[in-house]
């Protein structure tokens, strides 16, 4: 696991909002695994912290959950985005393009001292 | 906005805990599922799958603590726990929390409700802009450091000051209003021009008044209040513009004030009108009847304002050396002229309600303390099994908050209906003087206060219980049967607090005890006549029809005549002036034969008829009372009460001695004919002032009162008597009907004192049951703390009697200590308030010896019952007990 790269704080509730907007109504364990896999498994992910951050975003109203059954049958928590979660997931979005953006000018090589 | 919601969310998470718990496992566990199927898909055994499953999800627990705290805010978790704790505890201990509760919600209760009247009363008193920079503005003389000012002296001061943005005077006025059915006299204030300009009001409905127009060349105007507006004119517009008739002289209205208006020295009067007329008094710099209200400049302090004021009087006293003699200013905050009569009751209240309060703290603490005594075992396992210091000490300050909590929610609804049910006791007369009690409520400073006793409340019952705790050991306190120490503190503390609760009470008592000695002198001081059986009220006689003389002597005449010969009357009479309604209506004197250094000499005078002083009853002591024929026919003549003939005849005899005014003036001489016993014409706690009654048949009045002897119940005659001034001349308006007893008994001297005495009284009454309560419980402890004590020294021979000895010796010394130093602190409570007093000393031998007296009785009764339960103590069950 030594390569594999820790979730830094506040980018997990990013990828679970987009996650959900991709795929649609879904349980944690879905989301999970859905993260694991877009990342490449490049992600070291406790599958269990999702779940405090989920309960954080359903607080604040941008996602919405429900007890439903999933493709095989079983009973599942189900959480899908609600409006004001596109609204963050945009926002969001945005936020961490152009902090990426800045980021990435820094870090690209430069023509030495002028 | 999203955060908050969260918050909310969170915080009402705290509520359903049990259900969200729940929800949550139910979560983990199809999550696993889920993934143990995913696994097992892949083709792992179902062990494997299942471990992989868990490991991967990455500590069950931990993500549930996480999930939980995320889930709800955790201080609230523990502080519900704790409350829900405390309040089972409080509720196990039913007998110690209803008297906690009751204890404190009494102390509140009295101290907030007081606190609200000092509110009303003296925080903000002025319903006007800037109430602090308005001031009082009089002349002042020897004997009335707040006197009036005369019509140019005023014209003077207003001029040549430099300190008032504006000044202006009032003064009160009895008008009598023409109505369709009659006259009826209804009560006035005349105002200079400027008058609502300098309080800051202005009228709602039309205009005030202009410059100029208080000036005798402007046509008379009035403005009326807005509850004359709405009584007298069912709050018509068209109002303004009417013309009314008072005082047989037609005035139009041009405004309508406020409904909030007030103004405490003059608020029973309906209509404010210009100065406009000048009456006689008007006409002379010697003669003083107006109040002045001034503005202070910016930055003119009440000092700079008497020192200019001040300045401007001598140099008036120069140019006008005749009738400015002596005359000095006065600048006062307005407050103080309104309130600085309730201040110190207020202020005494306030003391007595807050010593109550501090009784019942103290009683309160001292409870818990016992309490907490009785806990240790309880705070010594949660320690050891892991409750942090601070944990527990919390857990007492939430227990000492929900008993605030509890004990305010009752004491602050205690305090509104009590502040309702003294406004009601006010009566009208009273809440007319002062009508800046229409304030009164629990508004933000009131409630503010509550809290802040609340806060202070908590802070003292979680101290003590903590102060315990910090003390303890707890080995010791584990220790199976470990007895005795632990009482070392509750003794050290403890039952000192009893000693500083008796203190309390004897301040208290003593208070008490004063005030209604200083209230009952008051009401049985020597008036110099015989108050019962006297029926008095107003009288005013319209100018119009009795403006000459003869004809106002014919009136007065037939109205004395025709009173005294109804059945149950013995015998009537008039004066200008009723007794015990207030020093003043001064004269100044000269008298004849004597070097005069053109000082005035100030004395009350009166015009009465022949037959007053018999009428009063009051006692002739030399020479003799004027007769009915002596009118402006006779030479002047005079009778002198007894302060008169002290002051100014000391080891002469007055009678046959001649005065007259400053300049002897050959019409203004008298002849002394005889002296009266000092018949008190100021109030009940005033000086008896030097008085001077001439005949009214030689200078007659057009407002007169009546007084009548009554053979039956003055105060049922009193219909037939206005009648017969009716029946007389239907002109006649009368006012002010009621019985001399009456007089006495409402004067605002004998209400403040009454309604002082009542509430200290009962403060002290309330003091001493909860400080004998305290001493009892604490005696009742020490017994049951020393149980086995007794015991062992019963089992080694002690006598019943020496076991009593040794509980009511230790009552005795809290006690004595208790009373001795409550002793001390009520002679300097006392002459704290010496103000208050009336005919008492601070130090009354006869008060302090009685309320020791008293509460040593009432000690050695609470303390006596727990001495007997100790010497009924059975030896052996008293060893074996614990």
């Amino acid at each position: 696991m030594g390569d594999k790269a820790d979730v830094w704080q506040g980018t997990l509730a990013l990828m679970v909002l987009k996650t959900i907007e991709a795929l649609g109504p879904l349980h944690g364990y879905g989301i999970a695994r859905r993260i694991e896999q877009t990342s490449g498994n490049l992600l070291a992910l406790n599958y269990g912290t999702l779940y405090p951050a989920l309960l954080k975003l359903e607080q604040e109203g941008a996602v919405a959950s429900e007890w439903g059954v999933s493709e095989n049958n079983r009973k599942a928590k189900f959480y899908k985005l609600t409006r004001a979660g596109r609204r963050q997931l945009a926002r969001e979005a945005r936020n961490w393009e152009q902090t990426t953006a800045i980021l990435a000018r820094f870090l690209a090589p430069t023509d030495g001292p002028a | 906005m999203k955060r908050l919601r969260g918050l909310l969310l969170r915080l009402s998470g705290a509520f359903r805990k049990q259900r969200r718990e729940q929800d949550f496992a139910a979560e983990i566990e199809s999550h696993l599922q889920l993934h143990i199927d995913d696994n097992l898909r892949a083709g792992m055994a179902p062990a494997e799958a299942r471990r992989r499953a868990i490991l991967t999800f990455g500590g069950i627990e931990t993500t549930a603590q996480a999930y939980r705290e995320q889930g709800t805010v955790p201080f609230l978790e523990t502080l519900m726990q704790d409350l829900r704790f405390a309040a089972r505890q409080l509720r196990k201990n039913l007998g110690f929390t209803v008297t906690a509760v009751l204890m404190l919600a009494l102390g509140m209760c009295a101290s907030v409700a007081i606190f609200a009247f000092v509110d009303a009363a003296l925080i903000k008193p002025l319903p006007y802009p800037n109430p602090s920079r308005l001031v009082n503005v009089t002349e002042s003389v020897p004997m009335f450091p707040r006197a009036n000012l005369s019509y140019y002296d005023y014209l003077d001061w207003k001029k040549m000051n430099k300190v008032f943005s504006s000044m202006d005077v009032y003064t009160g006025m009895g008008y009598t209003l023409t109505t369709g059915t009659g006259v009826e006299l209804v009560a006035g204030t005349r105002v200079s021009d400027g008058f609502f300009k300098t309080l800051g009001v202005a009228p709602i409905l039309g205009r005030d008044f202009y410059a100029g127009e208080d000036l005798p060349s402007a046509p008379k105007t009035v403005i009326i209040t807005y509850s004359t507006w709405q009584r007298r004119f069912g709050g018509r517009k068209d109002a303004i513009g009417q013309t009314i008739v008072l005082s047989g002289m037609p005035h139009t209205i041009i405004g309508v004030l406020p409904q909030s208006f007030q103004f405490a020295p003059r608020n029973n009067a309906e209509f404010w009108a210009a100065l406009n007329t000048q009456n006689s008094c008007e006409k002379r710099r010697s003669c003083h009847n107006f109040n002045g209200v001034g503005r202070l400049k910016d930055g003119v302090t009440v000092q700079a304002a008497l020192a200019d004021t001040t300045a401007i009087a001598q140099q008036l006293e120069r140019q006008y050396p005749d009738s400015n003699r002596g005359q000095g200013a006065s600048v006062v905050p307005l407050s103080e002229v309104i309130v600085g009569d309730v201040r110190p009751i207020l202020l005494t209240l306030l003391g007595g309600a807050a010593l109550l309060l501090l009784i019942a703290c103290v009683n309160v603490a001292s409870l818990l303390l016992v309490r907490s005594e009785s806990r240790r075992r309880e705070i010594a396992v949660r320690g050891a099994l892991g409750a942090s210091p601070g944990r527990l000490m919390r857990q007492f300050v939430t227990e000492g908050v929900l008993l605030v909590a509890i004990a305010s929610g009752l004491g602050i609804t205690a305090a509104f209906s009590a502040m309702q049910l003294l406004m009601r006791l006010i009566s009208k007369d009273m809440l007319a003087r002062m009508p800046y009690l229409q304030g009164l409520g629990l508004n933000h400073r009131v409630l503010a206060f509550a809290a802040c006793v609340a806060l202070l409340a908590v802070l003292v019952f979680s101290l003590t219980p903590i102060l315990r705790l910090s003390r303890s050991k707890l080995r010791d306190d584990l220790n199976e049967g470990s007895r005795g120490a632990g009482g070392t503190l509750w003794r050290r503390v403890g039952s000192n607090l009893v000693v500083l609760e008796l203190a309390i009470a004897v301040v208290l008592l003593v208070g008490a005890d004063l005030l209604g000695k200083s209230f009952y002198r008051l009401l049985h001081v020597d008036v110099g006549f015989q108050p019962d059986h006297l029926a008095t009220f107003q009288i005013v006689v319209p100018e119009s029809s009795y403006g000459k003389h003869t004809e106002a002597i014919a009136l007065q005449r037939r109205i004395i005549a025709e009173i005294s010969s109804l059945p149950g009357v013995k015998s009537a009479a008039l004066s200008s002036q009723l007794p015990i309604s207030g020093n003043g209506n001064t004269n100044w004197i000269r008298i004849a034969g004597r070097p005069y250094d053109g000082k005035h000499n100030e004395v009350n005078q009166r015009d009465v008829s022949s037959g007053y002083f018999t009428t009063l009853q009051a006692k002739l002591l030399q020479g003799r009372f004027f007769t009915d024929a002596e009118d402006e026919s006779k030479p002047g003549v005079v009778v002198i009460n007894q302060a008169f003939a002290r002051k100014y005849f000391a080891g002469e005899n007055p009678v046959g001695q001649h005065m007259g005014d400053t300049t002897l003036s050959p019409k203004s001489m008298v002849e002394i004919i005889g002296v009266v016993s000092d018949i008190r014409e100021g109030t009940l706690d005033d000086d008896i002032w030097p008085t001077e009654y001439g005949p009214i048949n030689q200078s007659p009045d057009t407002y007169l009162n009546l007084v009548a002897r009554t053979s039956q119940d003055e105060e049922s005659l009193l219909p037939t008597l206005t009648a017969t001034i009716h029946r007389i001349d239907p002109g006649l308006a009368t006012m002010g009907e009621t019985t001399m007893m009456r007089n006495i008994e409402d004067s605002p001297a004998a209400y403040m004192h009454r309604s002082s005495a009542w509430l200290i009284g009962g403060f002290a009454a309330l003091a001493l049951l909860l400080s004998v309560v305290g001493l009892y419980g604490v005696v009742a402890y020490s017994v049951s703390q020393r149980t086995r004590e007794i015991g062992v020294r019963m089992a080694l021979g002690a006598q019943r009697a020496a076991v009593y000895r040794l509980i009511l010796t230790e009552a005795g010394w809290l006690t004595g200590w208790g009373i001795a130093s409550g002793l001390l602190c009520s002679i300097a409570a006392a002459t704290l308030m010496r103000n208050l007093l009336f005919g008492t000393a601070a130090w009354d031998a006869a008060t302090l010896s009685a309320v020791a007296a008293v509460l040593a009785m009432a000690a050695l009764l609470a303390s006596f019952i727990p001495a007997r339960r100790a010497a009924s103590v059975n030896p052996v069950d008293a060893l074996r007990a614990e």
